[in-house]
């Protein structure tokens, strides 16, 4: 049952070096500067996204994820959901307003998995980059690289799926779209959305918590993902995989990574998801396949190579 | 253009070119070879970890918890990330445990 959460809001990203990486998320994948803080971090964002930014990039000697941010209707909600979390045993920090430019108060909490999320309801909307919301054109000129459209998901690694699920569902009102179970009946995936997609967050199951695998923008076309990859190869950037197509949600994908190593895809299509839709299922034996739809293999990098 | 740099990696046996300002894994893939493995070859995922028994070389930037500054002073760095300044004899211990337990539930074979 939905409880007033919205979407994925934003990311923040770990860096090792600022001057590389802003010109991999700007040049290279599209995204458009939006601002810088004292602290030195960069906010982005992609063209169609009306709130300021989503991604956020902070010089760090680790890379990774420090957190990843879901967008409720309502401060109302986040108090609401901020006592749910509270009672469900998360452990809570309240992030003042401003603490990210132009953002208002998050509510943070550690995820079984061991990652950071927050909830929040207040961000500066700037609109969407170049085009208006009267009689607005199909697209803005002058977008760069991949001109992704919008930050779309996570993919994470760490323990405790079932518990994740449990927070993910029964506190914030997401829905298991699909999933992955292994024989003796452990769910080794879970892809979890709040919206109609295919999914807003996804987990995969692996002993040390709080890793990273990638995150994920939405571009429009094949076609778009096909000339992401002869950019890849045009800049000498790391190809993980792809182009090719996931079986789980059937989205059409290339992963790649950034020059910190974090892993990043661009993917277009997909499935959907309603509320009163049944799982999809997986079976683990069908674990390449599940995820690489041609190849039908993994390729080690998939399990192994995290932030 | 530049100079070349012999690099050896002790485990296999194999040795490859890689030019100056080239990074030592980059170099490897050119060659086809596959005695150091690759990951996210950006210095963040710690998988082509080797030791540098012998040589000079610069470093690019690495992720600190798998390259602490301690590791490095004893030359255990990532290839993804050393430039060579001399020829270099590198070593690259086989792993242990990431492929049986990436595989703990993979059967699926490709099928062409
Ligand atoms: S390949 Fe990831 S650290 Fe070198
Ligand atoms: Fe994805």
């Amino acid at each position: 049952m939905k409880k007033g959460v919205m979407r994925p809001g934003h990311v923040q990203i770990r860096v090792l070096d600022m001057d590389e990486a802003v010109k991999h998320y700007k040049d290279l994948l599209g995204l458009i500067e939006m601002d810088r803080d004292d602290q030195g971090r960069v906010y982005l964002k992609a063209w169609t996204e009306v709130d300021k930014f989503s991604v956020v990039l902070r010089e760090a000697d680790e890379p990774g994820m420090d957190f990843m941010g879901f967008k409720c209707l309502s401060e109302e909600v986040v108090d609401q959901l901020r006592g749910e979390l509270a009672a469900f045993g998360c452990e809570i920090e309240d992030v003042p307003e401003d603490e990210l430019k132009d953002c208002g108060r998050r509510v943070r909490f550690i995820a079984p998995t061991g990652h950071s999320f927050e909830i929040y309801a207040t961000k500066k909307q700037t609109g969407k980059w170049g085009v208006g919301n009267h009689n607005p054109e199909a697209w803005p000129r002058g977008l760069e690289g991949m001109k992704a459209t919008r930050f779309d998901h996570c993919l994470l690694y760490g323990p405790n799926l079932d518990e994740t699920l449990n927070l993910f569902r029964d506190v914030l009102g997401f829905d298991l779209a699909e999933q992955v179970m292994a024989p003796d009946g452990k769910r080794v995936a879970q892809f979890l959305t709040v919206s109609t997609k295919a999914h807003d967050i996804a987990f995969i199951h692996h002993e040390e918590p709080g890793k990273f695998h990638h995150a994920s923008f939405f571009l429009e076309t094949w076609q778009d993902v096909l000339k992401a990859a002869d950019l890849l190869s045009m800049t000498d950037t790391s190809i993980d995989i792809g182009p090719t197509r996931h079986g789980l949600t059937h989205g059409q994908t290339i992963y790649f990574f950034d020059p910190s190593g974090n892993r990043n895809e661009v993917f277009a299509g997909g499935d959907y998801h309603y509320p009163d839709h049944e799982p999809v299922t997986w079976d683990a034996e069908e674990l390449g396949k599940a995820i690489f739809y041609h190849d039908r293999a993994l390729n080690e990098r998939f399990m192994t190579v995290l932030t | 253009m530049g100079e070349s740099y012999q690099i050896t990696e002790q485990c296999s046996g194999q040795r490859f070119p890689c030019k100056a300002g080239q990074s030592v894994l980059k170099a490897m893939e050119q060659q086809g070879l596959e005695c150091v493995p690759v990951g996210c070859r950006g210095g963040g995922c710690g998988l082509c970890k080797v030791t540098v028994r012998e040589g000079d070389y610069e470093c690019g930037k690495m992720s600190r918890v798998h390259a602490p500054p301690e590791a490095l002073a004893q030359g255990e760095v990532l290839a993804c990330r050393i430039y060579p300044l001399s020829d270099l004899i590198i070593e690259c211990r086989p792993r242990q445990s990431a492929a049986g337990h990436a595989n703990e539930y993979t059967t699926t074979k490709a099928m062409r």
